[in-house]
This record gives C-alpha cells, sequence and structure tokens, in this order.
C-alpha cells in the first residue's frame, strides 16, 4: 500500500464549494472589495468651505513686551551681586500677553488674549483663529496689543477688502512693516 | 460601559462576523478566506507601499514646484505604467488601513487582547498610529490642493496640543513662507514613520512562530490583481497645484484615509485629538480589563520528556523552548514560559509520550496540560468505550472552539453510538488515539477542528490534520485509508456540517473491518 499525503477525508462540502459558484463568489466579493476602495477614496466631493464663504486667518507670533520697565541698579545692589553679575541695568523676565481684536464689517469676530510660553512667562505667544466669512466686500478693523505697560502703544489697522470665494486673507503682525499687515 | 455590556456586545459582534465569514467561506474555501489572512493582507499592502513607493521616490521631485510636476508627469508615462504605479500605491494604503482595522476588530471579538497574547496587542496599537500618519504624509507629497488641505489640516489639528511656541499652521500661511524644507519634513513623515513601522511590526510578530508574512499565493494575487485593475480603471489623478491663498473648493477626499480631517472642520480640533487619544488609551486598556482566570498553563515532566523538541516545533506562540537536561547530560528537556503560553495543548498532542498504549495505571506524558491531562483523555475514553451497548460505536475528538456538538451527545437517535471527547484544541489529539481508539472498540472516529485557517491558536487544525495525515510528527501510523475516520471543520454555527461529517462516518462504517492491523498501512480483512 502507497504511502498516503492524500487527504484523509475530504474538507466537509461547504467549506469546498463547486468550482463555478466558487468562482463567481470570488469575483463577487473581489469586485465589492474594489467598488468600495474606488468610491470611498475619492466620493462624495469635499468641500471644505461653502461656495461664497472666504477665510480669515488670524496669525501672530511673536516675543511680547517685557511687562515692566528696565531699571539701573544702585551701586549697593550691585555689591551685593557676584562680580559675575554685576550687570548695571535690570529687566523684567516676563512678557507681555498678546491682545487681538478683530472685527469685521463692525462685528466683532475675534477678541484673544494669548499668553506668553514658558514657566516664566518669557516665551513668545501666539495667536491662531480662521474665521469664515462670506465673499465679497468687507470692512476689517484690527487692534493689537503686546505690552501691558502703562501708555503703550495699541496698534489698529482698518480696511475695505473684497474677497473672493475660497480667497484666504491672512492678518499678521510685522514689526519690520510697521505694524498689522494683510497678506 | 459596563464589562457585562462590552461582553455582550463582543459576543453578537463576533456572531455577526462569524456569519460575514462563512458567506467568504462558500467563495474562498476557509484556507484562502481573506478573514482568516487580514495580517498578512496587511502586510502584503505593506509590501506594494514599499516596492512601489521606491519607484514613485525615484521619480520624485522634491521642490515646492518640482513636487506637483513630478507626481503629474506620472499620468502622461506610457502604457499607463505611471497610473498603475500610482493607483497601486494609494490603494495598497487604503487596503492596509481596512485590513489592519479589520484585524484589530476581529482579535478583539475573540477576545485576543487578553492573556499570553497581551503582548501582541500592545505592541499592536501604536502600529495602527503609525499606519494612519504615514498614510496621510502621504498625500501632502503630492503638493495639489488636496495635499495642502491635509498637511495644513493636520498642522493646525496638531497645534491644538499646547507643543510648540509658534503654530505649525503658520508655515502655511502663504507661498512666502513656505519653501522646499517642507518637504524634507514631509518625507520624514511619509518615510520614516513607515520605517517605524516595519520596527514596531518586529516586535509584534517576535513571540509568534511559524510567521506568515504574506497570505497564500492565490489569494495574494487575487488581491494584487484587484488592486492593479481598481488603478486603471479608476486612476489616482492629482488635484490642481497647492495655492495658500485659496481654499480648495471641491475635493475628491480619500474617506478611508482622511477622515479626520473633515470630522475635524465638523467639530474642531480639540474634539478630534481628544477622540483619537481617548481611542488610543481605550485600545490600550482592553487587555487590562477584568476577564475569566487564565487557564493552566503547559507543564513539562523531565522524566518524560525525551527531548525531541517536538512541542517547541510546533508551538505557534514559541512558548517552548529546548534547554539541556540538567539529569541527562547530551539530553534536552523542554521549557515553558508561562507569559507566552496561551493553553491550547497543542504541544501534548506533539509529544511521542502522549501514546495511550504506554503501560501504567496512571498516563504520564513529556508536557501536558493541568486542566486536560492526557490521561484523562485516555480515561475517558476506555470508559466510554467500554461502558457503551452499541454494536459500532464512535468516538468524536472535538475542538471545543469549533462547532458545538452539544447537540450530539447522549443517548437518542443521533447520539446514542457517540462519544464525545472534548479537546482544548484539536492539535491536543496525539494521532495514536485513533489507533488506541479502534483498537478497543471504536468503529470509527470523527476529528473535529476549527475552520482551516480559523484555528483559535493559530495553527491547532494544521498540525492536527498534518499529523494525520502523516506529514508532520508525530504521525498517524495506521494508513489513512483503512481507517474509518473522518475529520470535519467547522466553527461555531456550523453545527450542520458536524451532522454530516457524522452521517457520512456512519455510511462508510459498515462498508469497512472493524478489525485492523497495528502494523502501518495495512489492513486485516
Amino acid at each position: 500500500m502507497k504511502p498516503s499525503t492524500d487527504p484523509i477525508v475530504a474538507g466537509t462540502p461547504r467549506s469546498r464549494p463547486a468550482g463555478p459558484v466558487r468562482w463567481l463568489g470570488q469575483f463577487l466579493l473581489y469586485g465589492l472589495f474594489a467598488v468600495f476602495i474606488g468610491v470611498f477614496t475619492q466620493w462624495p466631493p469635499y468641500h471644505p468651505l461653502g461656495a461664497d464663504q472666504a477665510l480669515i486667518k488670524v496669525s501672530v507670533a511673536r516675543l511680547g513686551q517685557p511687562v515692566g520697565e528696565c531699571r539701573r541698579l544702585s551701586d549697593e545692589e550691585l555689591a551685593k551681586l557676584p562680580p559675575n553679575m554685576r550687570d548695571p541695568i535690570r529687566c523684567p523676565r516676563e512678557r507681555s500677553p498678546l491682545s487681538m481684536e478683530v472685527h469685521v464689517n463692525g462685528a466683532r469676530m475675534l477678541k484673544r488674549v494669548a499668553e506668553p510660553g514658558g514657566l516664566s512667562k518669557d516665551g513668545a505667544a501666539a495667536i491662531y483663529e480662521r474665521l469664515v466669512v462670506p465673499a465679497g466686500k468687507q470692512q476689517i478693523s484690527v487692534r493689537f496689543n503686546d505690552d501691558v505697560r502703562p501708555g503703550a502703544r495699541i496698534y489698529e489697522y482698518d480696511a475695505d477688502v473684497t474677497l473672493a470665494p475660497g480667497q484666504v486673507l491672512v492678518i499678521d503682525f510685522d514689526a519690520e512693516k510697521g505694524g498689522i499687515v494683510l497678506l | 460601559m459596563s464589562v457585562i455590556n462590552t461582553r455582550g456586545l463582543r459576543q453578537r459582534g463576533l456572531k455577526g462576523w462569524r456569519t460575514v465569514e462563512r458567506y467568504f467561506d462558500m467563495a474562498f474555501g476557509s484556507a484562502l478566506n481573506p478573514l482568516r489572512h487580514l495580517g498578512t493582507i496587511g502586510f502584503l499592502a505593506l509590501w506594494l507601499l514599499a516596492a512601489s513607493g521606491v519607484l514613485l521616490y525615484v521619480l520624485y521631485g522634491t521642490s515646492v514646484d518640482g513636487a506637483w510636476l513630478s507626481v503629474e508627469g506620472l499620468a502622461h508615462l506610457p502604457m499607463g505604467l505611471g497610473r498603475l504605479l500610482r493607483g497601486l500605491h494609494r490603494y495598497a494604503a487604503d487596503l492596509l488601513m481596512l485590513g489592519v482595522s479589520l484585524h484589530v476588530l476581529r482579535e478583539w471579538l475573540h477576545g485576543h487582547e487578553q492573556g499570553a497574547r497581551r503582548f501582541h496587542w500592545l505592541t499592536g496599537v501604536p502600529l495602527l498610529v503609525f499606519c494612519s500618519m504615514s498614510a496621510i504624509g502621504g498625500f501632502w507629497l503630492a503638493w495639489d490642493r488636496l495635499g495642502q488641505y491635509s498637511a495644513l489640516s493636520t498642522a493646525e489639528w496638531l497645534d491644538a496640543l499646547p507643543l510648540l511656541a509658534s503654530p505649525l499652521a503658520r508655515n502655511f500661511l502663504s507661498h512666502a513662507s513656505f519653501n522646499d524644507r517642507m518637504f524634507s519634513l514631509f518625507i520624514f513623515v511619509h518615510v520614516g514613520l513607515p520605517l517605524l513601522l516595519l520596527f514596531g511590526l518586529w516586535f509584534h510578530i517576535q513571540r509568534l512562530a511559524h510567521v506568515a508574512m504574506l497570505p497564500p499565493r492565490r489569494l495574494a494575487f487575487g488581491v494584487i490583481l484587484a488592486l492593479a485593475l481598481l488603478a486603471l480603471a479608476r486612476p489616482v489623478l492629482s488635484h490642481a497645484p497647492a495655492a495658500l491663498d485659496q481654499v480648495p473648493a471641491q475635493l475628491r477626499l480619500d474617506w478611508l484615509l482622511l477622515w479626520l480631517h473633515p470630522l475635524t472642520d465638523a467639530t474642531s480640533p480639540g474634539f478630534t485629538l481628544a477622540l483619537a487619544g481617548a481611542a488610543v488609551l481605550v485600545l490600550l486598556a482592553l487587555p487590562f480589563l477584568p476577564r475569566t482566570p487564565r487557564p493552566a498553563v503547559a507543564v513539562v515532566d523531565p522524566k518524560n520528556c525525551s527531548g525531541c523538541t517536538w512541542c517547541s516545533d510546533d508551538c505557534p506562540y514559541a512558548a517552548i523552548t529546548m534547554a539541556p537536561h540538567p539529569d541527562h547530560p547530551g539530553h534536552l528537556l523542554a521549557q515553558v514560559d508561562a507569559d507566552l503560553c496561551t493553553s491550547c495543548g497543542i504541544c501534548a498532542g506533539a509529544c511521542p509520550s502522549s501514546t495511550p498504549f504506554r503501560a501504567g495505571q496512571r498516563l504520564v506524558t513529556g508536557i501536558d496540560m493541568p486542566q486536560l491531562p492526557i490521561d484523562a483523555l485516555r480515561r475517558r475514553l476506555h470508559a466510554g468505550l467500554a461502558t457503551s451497548k452499541e454494536e459500532r460505536p464512535i468516538v468524536m475528538f472535538s475542538c471545543r472552539h469549533g462547532a458545538s456538538d452539544a447537540h450530539l451527545r447522549g443517548a437518542g437517535p443521533r447520539g446514542a453510538d457517540l462519544h464525545v471527547i472534548e479537546l482544548l484544541c484539536a492539535g491536543q489529539l496525539p494521532p495514536s488515539f485513533i489507533e488506541y481508539a479502534m483498537r478497543h472498540g471504536a468503529a470509527g472516529v470523527l476529528v473535529a477542528a476549527c475552520r482551516e485557517g480559523g484555528c483559535e491558536f493559530r495553527l491547532g487544525e494544521r498540525w492536527m490534520a498534518q499529523r494525520l495525515m502523516r506529514q508532520r510528527m508525530p504521525q498517524l501510523r495506521i494508513h489513512a485509508s483503512a481507517v474509518p475516520l473522518q475529520l470535519a471543520f467547522a466553527g461555531p454555527g456550523e453545527e450542520p456540517l458536524l451532522d454530516q461529517a457524522l452521517h457520512g462516518l456512519r455510511e462508510r462504517i459498515p462498508a469497512m473491518s472493524p478489525h485492523m492491523s497495528m502494523n502501518a498501512n495495512e489492513a486485516i480483512h
């Protein structure tokens, strides 16, 4: 008798369906899989913004001004310090928060105060907001402050802009360009 | 959600899953059922991504101006090769996410997140995160409107975490602020993370033995063919080039990979971050939820272990290693790592000392399961056959994870002649028990296992069948065709298959001689 490597008993009938049924079933399931992938990788279309809307991005990241004035140390105060730390000018380490308000067509769309980063509040602060507005003519008014000291400057910017549908308008702060800028 | 509710949900889900699996069995056969090869299908998708990704990278221009042009240029390569390449790459990513998600669901439904398999679950969760992140990063490289939307949306999403002093999204304010260096970051996300994924996969499968890195050849061929045809029939095309001063009006979004972005748009970055974080935490916590006590693990008896290594070879979870025997220099002794043992008993079925023909009141084998020792199996078999009043009794060795045999037990027209002996796994059955049953009066033997490829312990049904087909040690000594032996592969809910197998066996028995020789390959008529 030959050594047996054949299955002892063929698997139960339902586990081995007949040829045509099997091929048809596989064809259908592979097809369903392909249709599922093919459809849901491209459909339904997605509209990140309404057809008649535009976007204003308010984005500022900067180091605020020190919270107080620098002062000159007296000779007695300097004498108490180690020789390598005798800097005659002492400035506060903490920075001012950034404060921003944005009005569109007279309505306030944003009012944010961003605290400076770091355990000693000596890091930069950042504001990033998306404001969805209707496309078309907009009157934009921005107030920005990065200094809590009395009498500090408040940056203001007013502009009339016309936004196309889907347009992105960026409100940023660039000290070199005089303050608030629109990009 | 209470533990009881979770259990009920799992049981209902498992019932539904098995129903779907049965439909797939009808088309593919159980051994090629893709729902039982989800892990290896994930591997296949990863290899496809790696191969097509290398070619795409060769053709890719790593710059703001070059990225879109180089990807768009793929659509114009001759013979549709570029479309095939890009489509295969994208759709393989979809397959990877789909396969891995279903793999997670299947393992949870089967309760595989606990016990010795906790390690695989915990090492698998980060892989899901790596897959998602690297897939999303791939869209940025095309640097079209979709890539722009995805990159910006991801940046805004991550900015909800208080990690960076300056928001990541500021990199995408305008063309002036966006430069070629961003593509180094994009490539790190899309290429670097998959390397981490591969490293994580090594951990994921480290505690498994006999790991398949690809699905069966026919299944792999079918999947690749389906993806290739899809790539040609529905090519992946670029949107218009990215324009940071515009919000894209309409996107052909890949909802399988980019669903997080619209959800974030509809809610908030904080909400989806919390959701994603909670999902990961829940997945990581699942293995630690209360569960039924862990069953006893395999125990080695040094006096009866011959050091043959068969148990070590067959253990699906690499829980058995061979060490020098302390009492017999030059010999080996099996050692069980209790943390890795899943208590399947496959090792006991592999042990040559598990033969019931051994003398002795109590049968002690080399490696055994305390909750169902080989000695207890022999006693039950012996007692069942000794007390049988039937002319042609049938012995059924039944895996407790397969189709239920409850309706076949006991007296009655269907089961009066049947003696059911339950096993921890079909792989626990030493083949010599079949010979022993025949020698002690059984007219036929039915071995009921889980579906092919559907073993609760990965390989039990395969090893058992190979042993009985004399392809694996320990072999069935008698010739298969000489034995009234029926093998049935039936999962839970497939009890009619057991009935069918039993009926077939009963029909065959009168035609076969009840006497047989114990010399291999011979039958006495």
